[in-house]
């Protein structure tokens, strides 16, 4: 178990291309860090970095205190989960579990016992003769995790564990995760770009972007008070719905409305200086609902509109609602990198399932203008940010 | 219908055996013949005969041919695969300048016309003492088996996934343990293969064996049979030949049917996903 600080990490490739980017980020002893982000954003390069697989260009890397930037993998002490699990197919599950063990010239008792011990932990108590070969895609998952308990190394490095799973057993397989980290409570990083996985395992989730760190928070912060148009767009299914939009003193003027400005927002906007600009408004989906179900003492805090619905998803727990606006759709770089798609002047609600919407017909819907995020076309900064939020990110 | 079918391929896997065994089957039987009996016309012996193969295990022509055979083919075999391992693994595994011309120039070497160098080497040789030498027959061997060697390992190397070593390197494996405990075990069949095809590629050599050697020091059976004497100078030693060629064909069939068994694809299947 131990400490591991990134500071000021860099990787640059010959011809110049950097995929990560100065990255700082101190990952406390015991602590489960996800790094996430869309394909090529640098996060498996920081986790292979950490391991010792790639080179660090610039930069220090402190496990335990120690700069490790010039070690071998194999004098880090640490263990890491490849995505396609990389398991030696001329080993039996149990050798292949005690490999490491064995090069470290532990003795045989004692590799039995730790190897006897993980696969109780983890169920394979029966396969341990087997090889590779022979067990199921999650078996063999279960191996890979396997061969990083025995050790008992100071960190895991997970790269996308789950993503060769199918969807059901990577549900479960998560929750396995969750449980064996919590209880072995060893400094964890992982690497995915599933944001369900970052929202559900980490203690924090790093988000990254084009090599660059973007926001480093708990689940919650990051969904509650995402810094960018990015970060916004990326954490969330459904995404965030992104409107241009311009303030005007106390009134949003959205496509679909004018929202009045709450005092909360409007704080953080002057703040940032002048309180009358274009803006790009993010609000989620759940933070609309069918008008008629809105309790009477919540209806002042938003604003009713009529909109048309293209198309309804019954979840069974939850409807979720599209339709269109007239007003011209939202664009940003960062929307465009964090969710496809989630331009185009499409809306998408997340109603009551008791909601009577139906496809092709008007419908009154409420939004709640209190969750209201606006950010700057720009830059993409948060705008609504609380700036006490801001001071511990 | 099913039927039709299966009789149709019965016919040509019929005639596909017939035409491979058929010279095979007919060098047997020439060997078995007496000499009295060689050109009697009938395929098969009268009267079974292990004369021939006495004859030519008397004769120290044969029995140093094939010390000389096995000693040179082993060696040359030996050296290529080694050689040829560490030179497929670094190409497999790195990315140097120049290794695109390197390959080509490799492949280049194999396609090269044996007939077109002998006589060069054959002066070179005689310069050089190496002339009917066991290196004169292993040198030039090498050439041609190296790049074949370096071909057929690379492909075997590049299957390999990659993480394999990295995890074995995070297991804590040095480079060194990482190759010899994860590569080459599963390497191995990838190994074989390339032997055996160099080893046969050695063992059948004729151009080199019979222009580069002259006497029971370093010539090999290929060359050796061809100046096979026969019983008077009237008689032909076709016998002695044919039992020669069966006795040379031995190794190689022991050889495929030892190894076959490692040369067994889809030994790295349960390494990764899929």
């Amino acid at each position: 178990m131990a400490e591991i600080v990134l500071d000021g990490i860099t990787k640059r490739y010959p011809d110049g291309t950097e995929a990560v980017k100065s990255m700082d980020l101190q990952i406390a002893d015991g602590e489960f860090i996800i790094l996430v982000g869309p394909s090529g954003c640098g996060k498996s390069t920081a986790l292979r970095m950490i391991a010792g697989l790639e080179d660090i260009t610039e930069g220090e890397l402190r496990i335990d205190g120690e700069v490790v930037n010039d070690k071998a993998p194999k004098d880090r002490d640490i263990a890491m989960v490849f995505q396609n699990y990389a398991l030696y197919p001329h080993m039996t599950v149990g050798e292949n579990m005690g490999f490491a063990l064995k090069l470290a010239g532990t003795d045989k008792a004692e590799i039995q016992r730790k190897v006897r011990e993980a696969a109780k932990i983890l169920d394979l108590e029966g396969q341990l003769d087997r090889k590779p070969a022979n067990l199921s895609g999650g078996q063999r998952q279960r191996v890979a995790m396997g061969r990083a308990i025995v050790r008992s190394p100071k960190a895991f490095l997970m790269d996308e564990p789950l993503s060769n799973l199918d969807a059901k057993l990577r549900v479960q397989m998560r929750t396995e995760v969750s449980r064996i980290q919590s209880r072995l409570e060893v400094t964890t990083v992982y690497v995915t770009h599933d944001q369900t996985e970052a929202m559900t395992l980490g203690d924090r989730v790093a988000v990254m972007r084009l090599g660059e760190l973007q926001q480093v928070d708990s689940p919650k912060e990051l969904y509650d008070h995402p810094v960018n148009l990015f970060v916004a767009g990326f954490i969330g299914s459904p995404a965030m719905n992104f409107f241009s939009a311009t303030v005007d003193g106390n009134t949003v003027h959205l496509p679909i409305g004018d929202v009045p400005l709450p005092d909360e927002l409007r704080r953080g906007l002057e703040s940032r200086g002048g309180a009358s600009r274009e803006v790009i408004a993010g609000l989620r989906p759940e933070d609309f609902e069918d008008a008629s179900l809105v309790d009477r003492g919540r209806q002042d805090g938003g604003i009713e509109f009529a909109a048309k619905i293209d198309l309804v998803e019954s979840m069974g727990s939850e409807i979720y609602a599209y339709f269109g606006h007239e007003g011209e759709a939202a664009s940003s770089e960062q929307i465009a990198e964090a969710a496809e798609g989630a331009e185009g002047g499409q809306v998408v609600a997340r109603l009551n399932p008791d909601s009577q919407v139906a496809r092709g017909q008007e419908a009154r819907l409420w939004l709640d203008s209190a969750k209201l995020h606006l950010f700057d076309p720009q830059s993409g900064e948060n705008l609504t940010r609380a700036p006490s939020a801001a001071a511990t990110a | 219908m099913t039927g039709r079918r299966i009789l149709g391929w019965g016919v040509a896997d019929g005639l596909v055996l017939i035409l491979a065994l058929v010279p095979v089957l007919w060098i047997i039987s020439l060997s078995l013949k007496t000499p009295a009996t060689i050109s009697d016309g009938n395929v098969f012996p009268q009267e079974i005969s292990f004369e021939n193969y006495e004859g030519i295990f008397e004769q120290s022509v044969f029995t140093d041919a094939l010390r000389n055979s096995i000693g040179i083919a082993l060696i040359a075999t030996l050296i290529a695969v080694v050689l040829a391992s560490m030179a497929a693994y670094a190409i497999a595994r790195l990315n140097f300048p120049g290794k695109a011309i390197m390959l080509g120039a490799a492949l280049m070497i194999a396609m090269f016309p044996p007939i077109s160098i002998v006589g060069p080497l054959f002066n070179m040789w005689r310069t050089f003492g190496l002339f009917d030498t066991w290196p004169g027959l292993i040198i030039p061997y090498l050439t041609f088996a190296l790049p074949l060697a370096i071909y057929t390992l690379s492909a075997f190397f590049r299957e390999i996934p990659w993480e394999l070593e990295q995890a074995a390197q995070i297991d804590g494996a040095t480079p060194f343990q990482a190759f010899r405990k994860v590569i080459v075990p599963l390497a191995a069949p990838g190994v074989f293969t390339t032997a055996i095809l160099v080893f046969i590629f050695c063992w059948n050599d004729f151009v080199f064996a019979v222009s580069l050697t002259s006497t029971s020091a370093a010539q090999t059976v290929p060359a050796a049979i061809s100046q096979f004497p026969g019983a008077s100078q009237f008689t032909q030693p076709t016998g002695s030949i044919a039992a020669a060629a069966v006795v040379v064909t031995i190794p190689i069939i022991i050889m495929v049917l030892i190894f076959q068994r490692r040369i067994v694809a889809g030994l790295t299947a349960g390494a990764v996903k899929g």
